[in-house]
């Protein structure tokens, strides 16, 4: 019978999930058991209704598995615009404290959930999506182990769903970027090994003899999170059957395993991940080798020995001894090399066919990706010099950093991926509209554009405000006067999101468009069919 | 092992067999004949869809 284990378990799983929704100790975690109980159920009975008891097709060992990548592709487009949406109202919430909306939608819960759901519902599924997709293709091997793709795909985005649900009901962990509470961690840590016997799995039985260096890391990427979050996670429920927990470490201890977790995150998970995807999809897309295959393992390793160390800058001037400070702030400035190293990997790879850049705006696109992550991986470790930090910590500064890497670099990069796939993986001959990616590429980089300088300007300012004395040494502004002063940026802050926010919908459209198989009649790209000669 | 021994293991053993590992795999990618290798490896994306 189709799905009959899985009928079972879910079933199974749902009555557990009701009998916690019974039981639970405090009102929030029922709450939250009952969403988990309607959402099994009803994934439940979509099973059900597509079972069939006739003999399964026998898989041909030799194919991809590309489902799995079908739906993750779709998945990762659904959450970016989503998660992309709700940075845009708490950017206008910002601005205009009424739109708050209590208490489920207050800035305070839709801020985690902005949060996650760009960086694991929408960065997540891409780097799901696309590391199945290239270890496949580059180990020319069947994804490992049958149904477990569709395991960790699915499972995967039950816990997007109970993070953002829990968020909204006010369940948090208050540990930035690691929200979820103690069960939903447990769950994503269960997601998390299956992903990485998946992986590793596909690679073992490989037939290609070299390990491509786009897997190694993505590789490193899933070993990393994977220790990463167990560690951060380590906490203490103060009932089994509620959603309150409390962390192993204490005090400044626990501030430095939340910040070598959090940096982490972004080296690793929006790093690491993503030139993973940089050294396959550049390639394909120029048709072109990378530029050097050495240079980028030396980025490999220099990266993976640099980032790790590089968390304590984010606790400049606090109880964090400042021997970890200077290390924080030493590794970080290193890490320019490798990330320098890895662009002008990246750019050169065109290196013979800048032509391109005109004629094909999937290119344009990842240009743009690695542009970026040079922009902001200088940025980052000069933000993580002391003197630097003591003006820009805790100011808009930071927001506009940390979102010329995520718009910049992993938007960018991502979106080029997806453009790349969708017509392969659905067996277009090509997008519905090369076009329609000219204007996603226009307006995603005018919206960064607009953010990071909007934010730099509001950043420096309030950083130059805080420390403000006058002669008789007193403050000269009140908090509430550099929150006055920064209203005007916070609008046009809206504004750049809400233009990246609408490329990603004209993406959304286009993408939608061609898996529908549709090829809309347009003007070829100038340059892209060679212009005919007169007959002389 | 409490966190003075581990702290002194990190800054000294430890940090030189990182460092030494890190040269080994820098050393080992720019080994004489390598380029061929590399070379091969970079098209493994492009000899497949």
């Amino acid at each position: 019978m189709k799905f009959g284990t899985e009928i079972v378990a879910l079933g199974l799983f749902a009555f557990a999930a009701l009998v916690a929704a019974g039981f639970g100790v405090d009102e929030p975690f029922r709450q939250h058991m009952w969403v988990l109980f309607i959402v099994l159920v009803g994934f439940t009975a979509v099973l059900l209704r597509n079972t069939s008891f006739a003999r399964a097709a026998a898989v041909d060992p030799s194919a991809y598995m590309d489902g799995p990548i079908r739906y993750g592709a779709i998945a990762t487009i659904f959450w970016g615009v989503v998660g992309m949406l709700v940075g845009v109202i708490i950017a206008l919430q910002l601005a205009y404290p009424d739109l708050n909306i209590q208490p489920w939608l207050n800035f305070g819960r839709l801020r985690p959930l902005h949060t996650s759901a760009v960086v694991f519902a929408f960065g997540g599924n891409a780097l799901l999506c696309t590391s199945l997709y290239v270890v496949q293709r580059t180990s020319r091997a069947r994804l490992f182990g049958g149904g477990l793709a569709w395991f960790v795909f699915w499972g995967y985005q039950l816990f997007i769903v109970m993070a953002a649900t829990g968020y909204l009901l006010g369940i948090t962990e208050s540990r930035e970027y690691a929200e979820p509470e103690w069960y939903v961690d447990i769950w994503l840590t269960i997601v998390w090994v299956a992903y990485l016997i998946l992986f590793l799995g596909t690679i073992l039985k490989r037939k290609e003899p070299h390990i491509y260096v786009a897997n190694w890391f993505y590789l490193s990427f899933i070993v990393t999170i994977a220790m990463l979050h167990v560690v951060n996670n380590l906490s203490m429920p103060a009932s089994f059957l509620g959603s309150k927990s409390y962390s192993a470490f204490s005090g400044v201890q626990d501030a430095l395993t939340q910040w070598w977790y959090g940096h982490n995150a972004v080296g690793f998970f929006l790093t690491a991940g993503f030139l993973g995807m940089m050294y396959y999809f550049v390639p394909k897309q120029a048709n072109r080798p990378i530029y050097s295959y050495r240079l980028s393992i030396i980025h490999f390793w220099a990266l993976i020995f640099l980032y790790i160390w590089a968390g304590p800058h984010h606790l400049h001037y606090t109880a964090l001894p400042d021997w970890a400070q200077t290390l924080g702030m030493v590794f970080s400035i290193m890490l320019w090399m490798p990330s320098w190293g890895g662009m002008i990997n990246g750019l050169m790879t065109l290196s013979g066919a800048w032509d391109k850049l005109r004629t094909d705006p999937i290119i344009r696109m990842m240009v743009m990706a690695i542009a970026f992550y040079g922009m902001s991986t200088f940025e980052g470790p000069m933000m993580s010099i002391k003197t630097v930090n003591s003006l820009s910590h805790y100011t808009d500064w930071t927001i506009g950093h940390v979102h010329s890497g995520a718009l910049g670099w992993v938007g960018m990069i991502s979106f080029g991926a997806i453009y790349y796939m969708v017509p392969k993986l659905w067996n277009r001959e090509r997008l519905y509209s090369l076009r329609l990616v000219t204007w996603h590429f226009w307006l995603a980089t005018l919206g960064i554009v607009v953010y990071a300088a909007v934010m730099w300007v509001s950043g420096i300012m309030q950083g130059l405000m805080w420390r403000e004395y006058d002669e008789q040494g007193f403050l000269v502004y009140s908090f509430a006067e550099t929150v006055a002063a920064m209203h005007p940026y916070y609008v046009m802050r809206a504004i750049g999101g809400a233009m990246y926010l609408s490329g990603a919908l004209i993406m959304a459209w286009n993408v939608t468009m061609t898996i529908l198989g549709h090829q809309r009649e347009e003007e070829p790209m100038p340059g892209s069919v060679p212009a005919l000669q007169p007959a002389e | 092992m409490d966190y003075n021994l581990m702290r002194e293991f990190a800054d000294s053993w430890g940090l030189v067999a990182m460092a030494l590992f890190f040269v080994g795999a820098v050393a080992f990618a720019f080994r004489p004949g390598s380029r061929g290798q590399a070379d091969e490896a970079a098209r493994i994306p492009l000899k497949d869809d």
